[in-house]
């Protein structure tokens, strides 16, 4: 319906381009006329290229998922670095509720010192976990505690014990979950905040939940994330909001752990190029001078009066 | 070839001095070319360390370091 609609709107906006065109290029009208036409044609014929390659809007929110809406995270500005306590809390909110399910293959406790924790911190929190070792002199495996460069332990041996443990969804491992996605940290913060009753008409199978930012609709993971789930060591009040907002931008950390840095070298070479710009248009304009201020007359003869 | 008159601006005498302590021995000007790198290099890098990290005050680590150590 909405399709059909969309089709007709852009078939009356080509004809009306192509009349405002055919108007302006009829000379016999006056001149004010002329120009009025012109600037409409104008008007209109950017209106509708504009239109035109604009991307054709789908209805069908449901197959496609909800498009998340943009929010204003603040670690996106071009010159912000991750908010690190927001990185902190949202390890917690990982740790203590999505690493139940979630895997974060490419992390490994190092990355977390100095971003998150200290290094007494980590080492601590590694060694809670035991690692599988070896082989020692006789050949064996053995287990040991973690120390800080093993990588963030799984929830699953594998993936048919994932899907096992979750009605036959896998749950995806979160590192680079954020760059996985359109709409990225927008995405999983509706995702994990968007969870509601389906609406009518909509049958969702049993062990599914209805999610509209999920495509389809029907999602295999639960709403996992309620108000005053975990509790902050900073006093900061755990709203499912705010829960969900912090373990976002946990994982946009994780998915570019080199971002901070990135963005301070961007600003040191735009800074530097900009200076060396100045500096050779300055050269260039030094060097030009005496071209440009010189004068070159020619005076012909004149002719010889008799 | 210097023209008389230009001889004895401030401009020509700092021109002047500039060329005599630091062009005209080579060693001279290679040890002045790295030194000054290195020095610009230093300044550079502290100024804009010190603007991000103003820019950025309360969210780096090192802000917030020091509440769990
Ligand atoms: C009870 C287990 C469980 C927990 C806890 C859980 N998830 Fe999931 N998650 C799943 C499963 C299962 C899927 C796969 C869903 C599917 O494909 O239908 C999934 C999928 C996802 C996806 C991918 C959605 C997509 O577009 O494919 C994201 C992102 C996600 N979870 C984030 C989180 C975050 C963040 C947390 C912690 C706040 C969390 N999950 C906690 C089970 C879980």
């Amino acid at each position: 319906m909405f399709r059909l609609s969309a089709q007709t709107t852009r078939q009356a906006v080509q004809r009306i381009a192509v009349q405002a065109r055919y108007q302006s290029t009829q000379a016999s009208a006056p001149l004010k006329a002329k120009n009025t036409a012109m600037v409409a044609a104008g008007v209109a014929t950017a209106g509708a290229i504009a239109y035109l390659t604009m991307e054709t809007v789908d209805a069908n929110m449901l197959a496609d998922g909800l498009h998340a809406p943009v929010l204003p995270w603040d670690h996106k500005k071009p010159l912000a670095t991750f908010d690190h306590a927001a990185v902190r809390r949202g390890y917690q909110v990982y740790k203590e509720v999505c690493a139940a399910c979630h895997s974060l293959d490419r992390i490994a406790w190092r990355n977390l010192v100095g971003v998150s924790h200290t290094e007494n911190e980590v080492k601590a929190m590694a060694e809670e976990n035991e690692y599988t070792d070896g082989p020692n002199d006789v050949g064996d495996m053995f287990q040991r505690p973690g120390k800080l460069s093993d990588y963030m332990p799984r929830p699953y041996a594998n993936e048919e014990q994932a899907r096992a443990g979750n009605a036959g969804a896998l749950p995806p491992d979160l590192s680079l979950m954020i760059k996985a996605r359109h709409g990225g940290a927008d995405y999983v913060y509706s995702l994990l905040t968007g969870y509601q009753d389906p609406p009518a008409g909509i049958e969702i199978r049993e062990g599914l939940n209805f999610n509209p930012y999920f495509p389809g609709g029907a999602i295999g993971m639960a709403r996992v994330l309620y108000d005053g789930l975990v509790e902050y060591e900073d006093g900061t009040p755990a709203t499912t909001s705010q829960m969900a907002k912090d373990v976002t931008v946990f994982l946009s950390w994780a998915a570019e752990p080199e971002m901070d840095d990135r963005k301070k070298m961007g600003m040191k070479a735009v800074t530097m190029l900009a200076i060396l710009t100045g500096l050779s248009v300055y050269l260039k304009r030094h060097k030009w001078a005496s071209m440009k201020t010189r004068k070159i007359l020619y005076n012909p003869p004149t002719p010889k009066k008799h | 070839m210097p023209v008389k008159s230009s001889n004895n601006t401030t401009a020509n005498r700092f021109a002047r001095a500039g060329y005599n302590t630091i062009v005209k021995r080579n060693s001279v000007f290679l040890t002045t070319i790295f030194v000054s790198a290195f020095a610009m290099e230093m300044a550079f890098d502290s100024i804009s360390d010190r603007i991000w990290d103003n820019i950025n005050k309360g969210r780096q680590w090192k802000d917030i370091a020091h509440k769990y150590e």
